[in-house]
């Protein structure tokens, strides 16, 4: 027998505490429940890859969920903007853990210079086109797939246009008031739609994986999860991150990582994971937003909401 | 405790969630000195609690100053309402602090099932806000059935009100056990004891007779925080807990790891890349544990095995994992085993497995459930058709009677109903685990209705010509040639099929090697073979011309021979019988060459027997025909 041997040898020796299932082991249970029936409902089943905390720890969720494999395509919409370590964390992890990752993004949007760092469109106009309608169209096979090809060390156009019918996605509940509403398996209409007052019932471990045509389902198996937990997620499995969520000698460090033009760093020490978690048991962030220094947020009377009804993540 | 004062230069903002999920103001704001907070490490897993009751009883305004007393909000949070309030002439209420989301700002009412936390000394919590309007009882459900206990809210100038029995008998269904009543608004009735206790006790009975027994009944006045965080100066002759002391109070229900060992299978796992030859059943486990070793039996196929090993990503293989854990493991034997069955241990009591039910359910969709319509089961992991067969009595919301003589359950009504299944499936029953007897009804795609299996029934005799019903057999003359590799199972199912329809007017007649005998003797060579092929497939020909359905299960490896079987006929149904080599091995089937058997193109209905039972199959085939009959 065979384990895949991948990841850096960092295993974390824990005894049998079956009596003693603590807070993070009921929501890496409760997660890899969820992933398993995305993965048993969904032939066309892919999940998005931001490359921030969250969905890394999604990622390294599924690894638990199928035994060190993770068998359905990692999706990334670049915008173009995103800081470069960004990218380059990327494509090492996809090399590393032999990932199928494919990214997409609006060439057209980006060929036109309809964007913000180019002056010609607002903040949520620029989110919209870069982030909203990129992933749209890379979902629905519309816009151009680029897929990591191991063999060659990069990435080519992807033959699969085929839709995506069920994506996973890893927005937590805690992030701001509308992902509170958020179901774990999520229905959208065909143009990405989210109806937040008629929501299917979900409960008893059932969920909307049936679905019409012309839809498809997003789900959430971190909606339960709170910043703090993924960071002692992260120390507790050892899941390498990016080094932007680490001060390196300036005093300062990401906390939420988007595009470099509208995404500010914190001002803070924390160099490591097990400081960034003093630090946020300290209540220094106590009451300021994770995604404060996301310039989109603010833009909007109404929130992310407005953005998330039509299909931002 | 109170809220510090803060600048009220605050604009109209969605609420956002900080870390903990507690509403946070935008940005900038010094720490503050929180309360409470001890280390999370040394805090309970956070319990899940719901607060339900009747639109209006004040559930919102509860948990608002729930979270203002616990020093759950963050500073100036409350002034930012009060001013928001001014601005827009509207009376500051409590119930404002929860309203996340612009739509229910607008319309006034809650509409969903939010998530937000708050702690005590003791631990943390997260309270579902269940809404009370009857709309979105759907919302009550997702929130309720997540929680570990609840408070049942009335307001005591209206008393016990339609959702109130309503809320109070779902979360009876729903397994919400440990419940506690807030009799709010005692200021409407004057604040007296004598009220209060008219209120209690018959409250008491009425929470008796659908099986709830709250651990207390709360005198509150909500607005003014009386008895929630802090003990009432005014109704001092109440000497029972607070809101908070009952919460406290509650215990955390561990998982069920001393039941007997039940898991559904959710898949069964063969990753080939990088050399990993491990076959891994993966689910999640509801209740007991289950060992290296240990014997399992999965039902409804009833096959066995022991478990080899327990696997697991980055941490060492476990030798024993239990309730609430998401678990995988080997199997010494390579048995077919696949999503749906529920697996067990063969020294623990088994589960029940049968096709009809006795169910209780409550029903969310739009469109009633219905006699006789078909919907889709899902229990655990399985998933099988089933239609509404009877409804013995539909509980009446406002009172709990019972009704009798209806043809369907309508939105937000819960009834005893009989579903019949169209395979058998494994459960228990709510009485011995209710874990394993929950079920939900899916309908034109979405989750319709919930319930508990009650028992388990006899299967009707519904195959009998007399009766009604969707299994009746129905076949028209044609022939039904079955065909597929040696060991695939062909002859079971003809024999399976035949029998059905011999309790039945139809004419039947069974082609297989034992009924053609020496006549048609099977031959030696690949020629001989297919003659005979061709002679029976004339001869069935010939039978169905005479008005008789000829079921034929004999080798028949060359699509040639098929074909020809099919151009003689009117109605050809050809059946497919498969099994996965493994499945063939474990039959010590006789195997054709690799090479030898042609695999039809396009039969009309492909059967893996290694994954259904003969039953199923059967049943798999009648559903066809019943179909193909009525085209």
């Amino acid at each position: 027998m065979t384990t895949p041997t991948i990841a850096p040898p960092t295993l974390n020796v824990q005894a049998s505490r079956i009596d003693h299932i603590d807070h993070i082991d009921q929501l890496e249970h409760r997660s890899v429940h969820l992933l398993r029936e995305a993965y048993a409902s969904f032939a066309q089943l892919a999940m998005l890859w931001s490359i921030g905390k969250d969905s890394t720890v999604l990622l390294w969720l599924a690894r638990k969920a199928f035994f060190g494999h993770v068998p359905m395509p990692l999706v990334h919409i670049d915008t173009g903007y995103k800081i470069p370590e960004m990218i380059q964390y990327r494509d090492r992890l996809a090399a590393e853990w032999r990932l199928t990752v494919i990214y997409g993004q609006n060439e057209e949007a980006l060929a036109s210079k309809q964007t913000f760092p180019d002056g010609n469109v607002d903040r949520l106009t620029c989110c919209g086109s870069l982030k909203t309608e990129a992933l749209r169209r890379t979902l629905s096979g519309e816009g151009t797939r680029y897929r990591f090809d191991h063999a060659q060390g990069k990435y080519l156009v992807d033959t699969n246009r085929e839709p995506f019918t069920g994506v996973i996605v890893g927005v937590r509940a805690d992030e701001e008031g509308s992902r509170s509403k958020e179901r774990y398996f999520s229905p959208r209409s065909g143009e990405n739609n989210w109806h937040v007052g008629d929501q299917p019932p979900e409960f008893w471990n059932q969920y909307a994986t049936e679905f019409a045509p012309g839809t498809h389902v997003r789900i959430h198996p971190l909606l339960d999860w709170t910043e703090l937990d993924i960071w002692e997620y992260i120390e507790r499995e050892r899941i390498p991150t990016v080094g932007l969520y680490y001060d390196r000698g300036e005093g300062q460090r990401y906390r939420s990582l988007g595009c470099w033009p509208c995404t500010k760093a914190v001002a803070s020490t924390s160099s490591n994971v097990a400081e960034i978690i003093v630090e946020l048991k300290s209540g220094r962030f106590q009451h300021i937003a994770e995604r404060a220094g996301r310039a989109q947020d603010k833009d909007d009377g109404g929130g992310l909401e407005t953005l998330r009804r039509d299909g931002y993540m | 405790m109170s809220i510090a004062p803060a600048a009220s230069t605050l604009k109209s903002r969605p609420i956002r969630l900080d870390e903990e999920g507690l509403p946070f103001e935008e940005e900038g704001r010094a720490p503050n000195a929180f309360q409470g907070i001890a280390d999370p490490a040394e805090l309970e897993a956070r319990m899940g609690i719901v607060i339900v009751g009747h639109v209006d009883h004040g559930k919102s305004t509860i948990i608002g100053r729930l979270l203002a007393d616990t020093g759950s909000l963050p500073e100036g949070r409350l002034e930012q309402i009060q001013d928001l309030c001014a601005r827009t002439a509207k009376p500051f209420e409590y119930a404002f602090l929860l309203d996340a989301l612009k739509d229910e700002r607008a319309q006034g009412i809650t509409i969903d099932a939010a998530r937000v936390f708050f702690r005590t000394p003791k631990r943390r919590y997260l309270i579902l806000d269940a809404p009370g309007h009857v709309e979105f009882l759907k919302n009550m459900v997702t929130g309720a059935a997540r929680a570990e206990a609840a408070l049942l809210v009335l307001d005591a100038g209206e008393g016990i009100q339609e959702n109130t029995r309503r809320h109070a008998y779902l979360l009876s269904l729903l397994g919400v056990r440990q419940i506690a009543v807030v009799v709010n608004k005692m200021d409407l009735v004057g604040r007296s004891e004598a009220a209060f206790d008219a209120f209690a006790s018959d409250l008491r009975a009425f929470l008796l007779g659908i099986g709830l027994e709250p651990a207390a009944i709360i005198p509150v006045i909500g607005r003014d925080g009386d008895n929630l965080a802090m003990r009432s100066t005014s109704m001092t002759w109440y000497s029972g807990p607070t809101v908070l002391e009952a919460l406290d109070a509650f215990r955390s229900q561990g998982e069920a790891v001393n039941g007997p060992f039940r898991m559904a299978v959710q898949s069964v796992y063969k990753f080939t890349n990088d050399g990993d030859d491990r076959r891994i059943v993966a689910g999640t486990i509801e209740s007991g544990r289950v060992r290296v070793g240990d014997e399992v039996v999965f039902h409804p196929s009833g096959k066995r095995t022991r478990v080899k090993s327990l696997e697991a990503f980055n941490r060492v293989a476990p030798t024993v994992v239990g309730a609430g854990e998401s678990a995988g493991f080997t199997l010494a034997q390579q048995i077919y085993v696949t999503r749906g069955e529920l697996a067990t241990l063969a020294s623990e009591p088994p589960p029940v497995v049968a096709t009809r039910l006795r169910t209780s359910v409550f029903w969310l969709g739009a469109r009633p459930l219905e006699l006789g319509r078909q919907y889709t089961l899902k229990l655990g992991t399985a998933r099988v058709s089933a239609h509404l067969e009877s409804i013995e009595r539909v509980l009446d919301a406002s009172t709990l009677a019972s009704v009798t003589g209806r043809t369907s359950v309508l939105r937000n009504e819960v009834a005893d109903c009989i579903l019949k299944l169209r395979q058998p499936i494994a459960f228990d029953r709510a009485a011995d685990l209710a874990a394993t007897s929950r079920f939900v009804l899916v309908d034109n795609f979405s989750i319709s209705g919930g319930g508990v299996v009650r028992d388990a029934l006899p299967p009707n005799e519904t195959r009998a010509p007399a009766s009604r019903g969707e299994s009746r057999v129905t076949l028209r003359p044609g022939i039904l040639w079955i065909t597929g590799e040696r060991g695939t199972g062909k002859s079971a199912l003809a024999h399976w099929l035949v029998n059905r329809a011999e309790r039945t007017d139809a004419r039947v007649e069974l082609l297989d090697d034992d009924t053609l005998g020496p006549l048609f003797p099977a031959g030696e060579s690949r020629a001989e073979q297919e003659l005979r092929v061709r002679r029976v497939a004339w001869f069935a020909s010939r039978l169905e011309s005479h008005g008789t359905t000829v079921v034929v299960a004999i080798d028949s490896p060359e699509e040639d021979g098929r074909l020809y079987a099919r151009s003689l006929a009117s109605d050809f149904v050809e059946i497919l019988v498969t099994a996965t080599p493994d499945v063939l091995a474990a039959r010590n089937a006789q195997r054709d060459g690799a090479d030898r058997y042609e695999t039809p193109v396009q039969p009309e209905l492909r059967l893996d027997t290694g994954r259904l039972t003969v039953d199923e199959a059967g049943d798999e085939v009648l559903a066809w025909l019943a179909e193909w009959s009525n085209a």
